[in-house]
């Protein structure tokens, strides 16, 4: 579903050129829970910015469910976003005053194929597939913890039916205990309903929950292997 | 975007920061009110002025006597003070000139008026025969008019305006029959004019009219008149019958040079659109300074729009990333810059509408708040909001989602 071919992303500031992402290329299938694990510096995040279609890489393809999104205007780009795409951040960016419901559907309002009268009912779907109290719906999202804040940005993320989940450092705002509870939601939606979830992380720990872990450093994957879970479950 | 998702958003985004909005919309309500009110005292003056002058007949030319010139002398008298107007001008005109329907010839003065109770007034004195009333289109609220028999006989008889009766005799006194007295001679009463409105010097209806022979012998003590009014037909044969008319009494004056001529001719359409063109520069006078404040208004709502797009930098990111077009950012906060201006327009034309009502209840000047007026407030705060809201919406859109997510 995401095939990158010799992505290269180099940003020009004055006379200095500098190469962030170095003839990238990997393969991610649907249905894959995919971790991509660097330390700070190491390119995850344009990587990210680049799957997410917020960003076009300066050479390479970038092909995402067989559409080359690389050469894509501003626009186009953004109802790749609105139809494919789905957003975690660390920071969770949810509109404040604002109730969990309404920040739920808020993706919709962009995307004119779905009926407002449907918005409610997804809205709803999302946020008992994140597994978010029913007394909570009519919160506001400013009175939620960082936990229950995170589950709502996944909720949003889920509300478009997106091919693609992209988590950035979904839980480095989150104690870990209840960074655990979002990555076990991450791995139900992946298990349970078969959505693709990518999650850029420096943690190795949140990296181990994924079954495959692409490692990037300098702007390389220094190594791509998949993770055995029984192991996991000791520790 | 659906339009109803945009006023949603338009709604949510506003009420987060009500004494903003709040603060915003005032600017421009003082800005629209003001432009109101202003234009409502400007066109009031126009609708006063143009009622008072067309109140006297619009189809009308009125002959006034020029400087007297002595003969063989470059000595000129002051505008006004010729003699030469005479009651057999007015005949000729009205016998020789075509299209010329009604004339009525006038004798003028301003005298002082007592009553018997020892109430006085100083008041303008219209020599007049029966054909004037039809001319200037005066009516009667009691009594009757000056007639012709009046004249004939020099009767000392008197109709009197409105105000003048108020003046005398207090407000809507009976005064049919009442007794006054000008220059030491008794008038009776016979009428009073119904009001035309208008106020001050010149008013319609503060005047006495008394038969014109009566003006002649007891009050000028001569047989020259003060003015011919002449009614035309036709309104639109106005110049071409002044011409007429202005070639009839050089001849009948002896002059041959039009430039020398000791009368002349206010042709009442040049009058009405002389004081337009006064009341229009005084309208717009008004309008641009009340102008001002409105641009003072919108400059506010940049300032507000500006802020608001730093401080939502990031929500913009958020908005991108979830799908949202250039066009659906920029819509947004032209959205808000819009209502702002709209909520701000209405409860200005309510204020300025007020102050409007206000300003003729304290002090009395006419005003007069039109669709136009309206229209035009209207017009222009919409005008405002896209024009001040498009470069904060235009900088909004074009923010680069990375960037904006990563704004702190």
């Amino acid at each position: 579903m995401i095939n990158c071919q010799n992505i290269t992303k180099s940003y020009q500031t004055g006379e200095t050129s500098l190469t962030v992402l170095k003839d990238i290329s990997f393969e991610i299938k649907k249905g894959e829970f995919v971790a991509i694990i660097g330390p700070s510096g190491s390119g995850k995040s344009t990587l990210m910015h680049i799957l997410g279609a917020l960003d076009k890489p300066t050479a390479g393809k970038y092909f995402l469910n067989d559409k080359d999104i690389s050469e894509l205007s501003d626009d186009d780009l953004a109802e790749i976003r609105s139809q494919e795409i789905g957003f975690v951040f660390q920071s969770f960016n949810l509109l404040p005053r604002a109730s969990v419901l309404r920040n739920v559907e808020l993706p919709l309002i962009y995307d004119t194929k779905t009926l407002r009268s449907e918005r409610l009912t997804k809205a709803e779907n999302a946020l008992s597939a994140v597994g978010l109290e029913k007394e909570r719906w009519h919160h506001l999202s400013n009175q939620l913890s960082g936990g229950q804040m995170q589950r709502v940005a996944i909720a949003r993320a889920l509300i478009n039916e997106p091919n693609l989940i992209l988590a950035d450092e979904p839980t480095g705002n989150l104690d870990s205990k209840t960074g655990d509870i979002v990555l076990e939601t991450f791995k139900k939606l992946n298990s349970g309903k078969g959505h693709t979830i990518v999650l850029i992380t420096h943690e190795k720990y949140v990296a181990e929950h994924a079954d495959r872990i692409i490692e990037i450093r300098d702007g390389e994957i220094i190594s791509d292997r998949s993770e055995n879970h029984d192991g996991l479950k000791d520790k | 975007m659906l339009f109803y998702d945009l006023f949603q958003e338009t709604y949510f985004a506003l009420s987060a920061n009500k004494s903003r909005s709040f603060l915003t919309v005032l600017g421009i309500v003082i800005g629209i009110g003001s432009v109101i009110a202003m234009i409502s005292i400007g066109q009031g003056a126009a609708k006063n002025i143009q009622s008072n002058i067309e109140s006297l007949g619009s189809n009308l030319l009125v002959i006034m006597p020029g400087s007297q010139r002595a003969v063989n002398t470059m000595v000129r008298g002051g505008m006004g003070s010729a003699t030469t107007l005479t009651l057999g001008d007015a005949e000729a005109i009205k016998s020789q000139i075509e299209y010329v329907s009604q004339v009525a010839p006038t004798v003028s003065s301003r005298k002082q008026v007592k009553t018997t109770q020892g109430t006085n007034t100083n008041t303008s004195i219209y020599g007049v025969d029966e054909t004037y009333a039809a001319v200037r289109n005066i009516t009667v609220s009691s009594g009757s008019l000056i007639n012709n028999t009046q004249v004939s006989n020099t009767s000392k008889v008197a109709v009197i305006g409105p105000t003048t009766r108020d003046d005398l005799f207090g407000e809507n006194a009976d005064v049919v029959g009442q007794k006054i007295r000008i220059e030491n001679l008794e008038f009776t009463v016979v009428g009073v004019t119904a009001s035309k409105g208008g106020s001050g010097m010149g008013s319609s209806d503060d005047l006495i009219y008394i038969p014109i022979s009566t003006a002649q012998r007891y009050l000028t003590g001569n047989s020259s008149v003060s003015n011919i009014n002449i009614q035309v037909s036709d309104e639109k044969i106005m110049t071409s019958v002044q011409e007429q008319v202005t070639g009839l009494l050089l001849t009948r004056h002896k002059i041959a040079d039009p430039l020398q001529a000791d009368f002349s001719i206010m042709n009442q359409a040049d009058t009405i659109s002389a004081m337009t063109s006064v009341t229009d520069t005084l309208t717009l006078l008004l309008g641009a300074i009340a102008g001002i404040s409105l641009l003072v208004g919108g400059i506010g709502i940049m300032n507000m729009m500006l802020t608001t797009v730093t401080e939502r930098t990031r929500e913009i990111g958020l908005r991108k990333s979830l799908g949202a077009k250039s066009k659906d950012i920029s819509s947004q906060f032209l959205a808000e810059s819009v209502a702002l201006t709209f909520i701000g327009g209405i409860i200005g034309i309510i204020f300025g509408w007020l102050a409007s009502v206000l300003i003729t209840k304290l002090s009395g000047t006419t005003t007069s708040v039109t669709a136009f007026s309206v229209t035009l407030a209207f017009g222009v705060s919409a005008a405002i909001g896209i024009i001040f809201g498009y470069y904060p919406a235009r900088r909004a859109a074009k923010l680069n989602p990375i960037e904006a997510l990563r704004y702190e």
